[in-house]
């Protein structure tokens, strides 16, 4: 185990009832690095990426084998709270999902519930919105509902809203598929940020965009992680050739 | 290099235009080179005023190749071994351009020599033209195939190239000593001598490069990073 692997995956099996989903994945997640989940339709990416913060506990007939260690820790193991691992292991997804409240309470939603003071929140609206560099767009309409955002502003208030729990780790899957070029730039601009402090897994259909923002790229396919390389070796010389397949397009 | 098929035939049939531009460039300079030799050999000045104003084709045909290979960068963002494909195409028409200019290079000499009574019988220089025309034609089929022995194959003929052109280098050194009225036109072999050279190190540029499509790896300079 290297010093500064913040998850760990051993020999991960999982069904969706019979159907085998990902087949014995072993790979480790880098801390204070982007890690891109690339491959086809069905592959497996986005459910390996549901696995690390117990998503797909949510969904019947699942199972899960082999462990996954976040910090050391199997967050499978019986006794492990799953909402203190979504606290932990935060997630932005496909499409922005704000509640239908105001910009300010989307923020506060969750630390709320989670015990932080209320004297506290004011100043964590505004540091989760710096982060998520919206906070010069909507500081003068806090009050405002949420669902008057533009879509690209919508999932900056997403990403706010994972950042306020303080997560050491951010997921996203495909968080610029529903977005414009600018709203997906400001996004992939915002990773490079955000990567200083927090540990970032993104699956994504869009190469070029894992190309352009990810540490590690990861290829699957047909829930097999076909190659795990540098992102520069994968895009420019990868090991293996189904991986040069299917990112030259030669594919089916 | 044997590949699966684009799912996009569209970008398969530009990538097979840029290799057919490249093998039609590298007839076009081969032949430059032998006219140009021949024009000296045979003292033909036409053919060498022939060989200067086909230039203007090469010149053409390496711009057009260039744009294909820019456009393709900009509308395909290519990857892994089209990226490779791409950058090596761009660097091997850069060199055989400028390969055509060596054979212009040589084809004024020519007209040069030709004012003048022959200095000696030429029996070096056009096995060096034999060799370095060779060279090109290896480094294209090289890249064509992906074929890093004929790569190889290339890079030790550069070695070859070498010492011919030293060996001249030193046999008309006697000539110049013996009689200064033959330093003009020694000087004048020595220059075509160095332009076969210059064209021999180009055809390596080309084999470095298919090696590194290959590979992945540089093996251009002393200073590359080992893989």
């Amino acid at each position: 185990m290297a010093a500064n692997d913040i998850i760990q995956i051993h020999h991960v099996n999982f069904y969706y009832g019979a159907v085998r989903a990902l087949t014995d994945i072993s790979m480790q997640f880098e801390k204070n690095k982007v890690t891109a989940l690339i491959g086809p339709s069905g592959c497996g990416k986005s459910t390996l990426l549901r696995l690390l913060n117990r998503m797909n506990d949510l969904i019947d007939q699942t199972r899960v084998e082999g462990e996954i260690l976040f910090e050391g820790r199997n967050i499978y193991a019986p006794q492990v709270d799953p909402v203190e691992i979504r606290r932990k292991i935060g997630m932005v997804f496909q499409k922005p999902n704000p509640f239908p409240k105001t910009i300010y309470n989307n923020i506060t939603y969750g630390p709320k519930l989670n015990g932080v003071p209320a004297a506290d929140l004011p100043g964590l609206v505004e540091q989760s919105l710096r982060q998520a560099v919206l906070w010069d767009e909507v500081k003068d309409i806090l009050d405002k509902s949420a669902m008057n955002l533009s879509g690209g502003q919508q999932q900056r208030l997403c990403i706010a809203r994972a950042l306020a729990m303080k997560p050491d780790v951010l997921l996203m899957d495909e968080p610029t598929s529903a977005l414009d070029p600018i709203s997906t730039a400001k996004i992939e601009e915002l990773v490079e940020e955000l990567k200083r402090h927090y540990t970032i897994i993104i699956v994504t259909h869009n190469m070029q965009q894992a190309a352009r923002i990810s540490d590690q790229t990861a290829f699957f396919y047909l829930g097999n992680l076909i190659e795990y390389n540098k992102t520069e070796k994968i895009f420019t010389k990868p090991d293996v050739k189904q991986t040069e397949d299917y990112i030259t397009g030669r594919f089916g | 290099m044997q590949e699966k098929h684009h799912t996009s035939l569209h970008f398969e049939k530009e990538l097979q235009e840029i290799k057919d531009g490249l093998i039609y460039l590298g007839v076009l300079t081969e032949k430059a080179i032998q006219q140009a030799m021949t024009s000296l050999e045979a003292r033909n000045a036409d053919l060498a005023r022939r060989v200067i104003r086909e230039d203007d084709e090469i010149d053409r045909l390496d711009s057009e190749i260039e744009e294909r290979c820019i456009k393709i960068l900009a509308l395909r963002q290519p990857t892994a071994i089209d990226l490779r494909f791409i950058t090596t195409a761009i660097k091997i028409t850069g060199h055989l351009e400028r390969i055509g200019d060596m054979a212009v290079n040589i084809a004024e000499k020519a007209l040069l020599l030709i004012e003048e009574p022959q200095l000696k019988p030429y029996i070096d220089l056009p096995r060096m033209a034999q060799l370095v025309g060779d060279m090109i034609r290896n480094s294209l089929d090289s890249f064509i195939r992906g074929d890093l022995k004929l790569a190889d194959g290339v890079r030790r003929t550069e070695q070859v190239i070498d010492d011919l052109n030293e060996q001249i280098f030193r046999e008309l050194l006697t000539f110049m000593m013996e009689d200064s009225k033959s330093i003009h036109r020694s000087i004048m072999i020595m220059q075509v001598s160095k332009n076969l050279e210059r064209i021999a190190d180009h055809a390596k540029g080309i084999a470095d490069m298919v090696t590194y499509m290959v590979t992945g790896e540089c093996v251009r300079h002393r200073t590359c990073p080992a893989p």
